[in-house]
C-alpha cells in the first residue's frame, strides 16, 4: 500500500531547506518508483511531482498509473501519456529510424492494450505544464520543452541562446523536463537553469542498472504552487524575476539520484510478458539498445551502440 | 562565406536565440575559414556539416576533433553518399567520390566521431531494407560498426531532376491541405539559411530569386508561402534538413491518423 499523502510538503521548518522531488520517464517501472517514493521520503523530500510519459517500455502499465493516482502526485503530460489519453496511432516519440519505430510501436501496442479505460481518461486530463514556485525561483515544469510536449533538449544541442529565450518566453527562471531520458542541468546565466530530471523507467545509457531522478533545494525557501494563490513567500518575492538578491541568498541546489530497485524482478516480469529481449537487456546492463538514433554525436558516443 | 561575413551573424543568433547551427553548400570544406568559423560557432551551440568527407585529411580531422572536445556542445559531420558501393554512388555523385568518402569516414571514425551518413533515396521505397544493408556492410568495412544513417527522399530539382524525374504539374500545396496540417513539421517555420546574398527561407530553394526573406535573420522571420513544387517533399517528409535529435513530432498530424477507440 501507499500512503495517500507521501509527497505531501512537510511541516515547514524556516531553517531548512525546501526538497522537491522530480522525477519522470516513468515508462511503466512501478518497481523504480516505489523504489523512489521509498527514498524520497528518507532523504526529506517535501513535495514530488512527476514530468511525464507513465507507459512505454516496462510490464503492466496499469500499476503506475494506480501508484501515481493513490499518491496524488502532480503529473504533467508526456507525449506517451497524450498518444494513450487521446487513442492515437502512435506514441509521438519522435523517432525519426525504421527500428527505433519498431520498437517503439511493440511497446506502444502493449502499453494501449494493458492501459484500462479509466487510467486512459485520466491521462488524457493530465496538464501539459504545471508551474511552482521555490523561494524566488519561478520553476516551470513541462515533459519535453515548455513549447513543445515531444521536443528534444539534449544537453549538447541545446544552446545557451536558446534556453534564454525560452526563460523569457515563457516567464520563469526554472525549467524542468524529462523526455529525452537522459537527466542534465546548466545554468545559463545567474539564477537561469535548464534540469532535465532523468528518468526512472531505464537507466541513462552508462551502463549502470540504476535510474535517476532529481531533488532540487534552496535554503531559507517557502515552496507554493504558482496557480493556487499567492503564498507568503510568493508576496516577499512578488518581482523575483529579477530579484537577483533573493537568488543569492537562496542559491539552488540540484542533486541527481541514483536510484537502485529489484531490477532483475522487472526484466523477469517483462520477459514474461513477452516484451522485447532487446528492452530487458538495457533494464539489466544499463545500455540503451533501442530508439539511439535520436541521440546527438556525444550523448551517442558514450553508450554501447 | 568568410569568417567575417559569418561572425555578425552569429552575434544576432544568441541575441534571437537560435537553437543550433548546420553548414552546408556546396561541399562546406571547400572554404578556408570553415574552421575557424565551427569554433567561434561551438562556442555558442551545437554545430552540423553537411558534406561529402572528400576533402578530410589526418590533420583537419584532429583539428575539428580538438574543437569537439573543447565544447560542451556536439559537432556533428554529416556525411552524403548516395549508394553503397562505386557502382551505385559515382554516377551520382561523380567518379571516384565513393572512395574518398569512404576514406574520409574512416579517418572521422579514427578520431572518435560518430558521422550521420545520408543519404538520398534513388530506389523503389520498397528497397529501403536492402539498401540498408549494402550501406551497412560498405560502412561496417571501415570499421564502423552502429553506423547511424538517415535515408531522404529525393528532391526532384536541378541535376535529380534531370537523373529521374521532375516533379508533375500536380505537385503543389493547395489551401486545402493546409487544413490540420502542423507547420511545426516544416524546417521554414523554425529555420532560416544565410548565404553572402542574404537571409533565405530554406537551403533547398537558396537558389530561385524570391527564397530572399531579409538581410538579417531577425528580419527574415516571416511566413513563407510554399509555392515551390519542392515544398511538397517537405510537406511529405517534414524536416528532411535537420538531424534526428531535433525532431518534435507533429501532434496534429497524428491526430489525422486513424484514432483507436477507447
Amino acid at each position: 500500500m501507499h500512503g495517500t499523502n507521501s509527497h505531501s510538503p512537510k511541516s515547514q521548518n524556516p531553517n531548512r531547506p525546501q526538497c522537491v522531488g522530480l522525477f519522470g520517464g516513468v515508462y511503466s517501472n512501478y518497481l523504480a518508483l516505489e523504489a523512489l517514493l521509498e527514498d524520497a521520503e528518507r532523504r526529506g523530500v517535501h513535495r514530488l511531482y512527476c514530468l511525464g510519459d507513465l507507459g512505454a517500455f516496462g510490464p503492466f502499465p496499469d500499476r503506475v498509473c494506480q501508484i501515481l493516482r493513490e499518491t496524488r502526485i502532480p503529473i504533467v503530460q508526456g507525449n506517451y501519456d497524450n498518444s494513450i489519453g487521446n487513442g492515437l496511432a502512435d506514441c509521438q516519440c519522435g523517432y525519426t529510424d525504421p527500428r527505433d519505430n519498431y520498437f517503439a510501436k511493440l511497446s506502444y501496442d502493449y502499453t494501449f492494450q494493458h492501459t484500462s479505460n479509466d487510467n486512459k481518461a485520466w491521462l488524457q486530463k493530465l496538464s501539459p505544464e504545471i508551474r511552482i514556485r521555490l523561494g524566488p525561483y519561478r520553476i516551470l515544469l513541462c515533459h519535453g520543452s515548455p513549447r513543445k510536449m515531444n521536443e528534444f533538449l539534449w544537453e549538447t544541442t541545446t544552446s545557451d541562446a536558446f534556453l534564454n529565450w525560452l526563460f523569457e518566453k515563457y516567464n520563469t527562471d526554472i525549467i524542468v523536463g524529462t523526455h529525452t531520458g537522459l537527466h542534465w542541468h546548466r545554468e545559463t546565466s545567474p539564477g537561469k537553469h535548464f534540469i532535465n530530471c532523468g528518468a526512472i523507467g531505464r537507466p541513462p545509457n552508462d551502463g549502470q542498472a540504476t535510474v535517476v531522478y532529481t531533488i532540487i533545494n534552496a535554503e531559507n525557501a517557502g515552496l507554493s504552487d504558482e496557480a493556487s494563490g499567492v503564498s507568503d513567500d510568493r508576496a516577499k518575492s512578488e518581482n523575483a524575476g529579477s530579484d537577483e538578491k533573493a537568488k543569492n541568498a537562496c542559491q539552488l541546489k540540484v542533486d541527481f539520484v541514483r536510484l537502485g530497485y529489484d531490477f532483475e524482478r522487472l526484466a523477469f516480469e517483462m520477459a514474461s510478458e513477452g516484451l522485447p529481449e532487446e528492452f530487458i537487456e538495457t533494464i539489466r546492463t544499463g545500455w540503451w539498445t533501442t530508439c539511439s538514433e535520436v541521440l546527438p554525436a556525444k550523448e551517442r558516443a558514450r553508450g554501447l551502440y | 562565406m568568410s569568417f567575417d561575413q559569418i561572425l555578425p551573424y552569429l552575434a544576432e543568433a544568441i541575441q534571437i536565440g537560435v537553437k543550433e547551427f548546420y553548414f552546408t553548400g556546396g561541399e562546406p570544406f571547400i572554404n578556408p575559414d570553415l574552421p575557424k568559423i565551427l569554433e567561434a560557432t561551438l562556442r555558442i551551440g551545437p554545430a552540423t556539416v553537411l558534406t561529402n568527407a572528400t576533402l578530410f585529411n589526418a590533420e583537419l580531422v584532429k583539428e575539428l576533433a580538438a574543437m569537439r572536445d573543447s565544447s560542451k556542445y556536439s559537432l556533428e559531420l554529416r556525411v552524403s553518399i548516395d549508394g553503397f558501393s562505386p557502382e551505385t554512388n559515382d554516377p551520382i555523385r561523380g567518379p571516384g567520390t565513393f572512395k574518398r568518402a569512404m576514406r574520409g569516414i574512416k579517418l572521422l571514425l579514427d578520431e572518435g566521431f560518430l558521422p550521420i551518413i545520408t543519404a538520398m533515396r534513388s530506389w523503389p521505397i520498397e528497397q529501403d531494407e536492402a539498401q540498408l544493408y549494402g550501406f551497412k556492410n560498405s560502412l561496417a568495412n571501415v570499421g564502423y560498426r552502429y553506423p547511424r544513417i538517415k535515408l531522404l527522399p529525393s528532391l526532384r530539382i536541378g541535376q535529380e531532376a534531370l537523373r529521374d524525374r521532375g516533379y508533375s504539374e500536380h505537385d503543389y500545396i493547395t489551401t486545402s491541405m493546409m487544413v490540420g496540417y502542423d507547420c511545426n513539421q516544416l524546417m521554414c517555420s523554425n529555420s532560416r539559411i544565410v548565404s553572402t546574398r542574404g537571409v533565405h527561407v530554406c537551403p533547398i530553394l537558396v537558389d530561385q530569386p524570391n527564397s530572399i526573406l531579409g538581410e538579417r535573420i531577425s528580419t527574415a522571420r516571416q511566413a513563407f508561402e510554399l509555392r515551390h513544387q519542392a515544398c511538397m517533399t517537405c510537406y511529405q517528409y517534414g524536416a528532411l534538413c535537420s538531424n534526428a535529435s531535433s525532431a518534435a513530432t507533429s501532434f496534429e498530424k497524428t491526430r489525422l491518423s486513424r484514432p483507436r477507440s477507447i
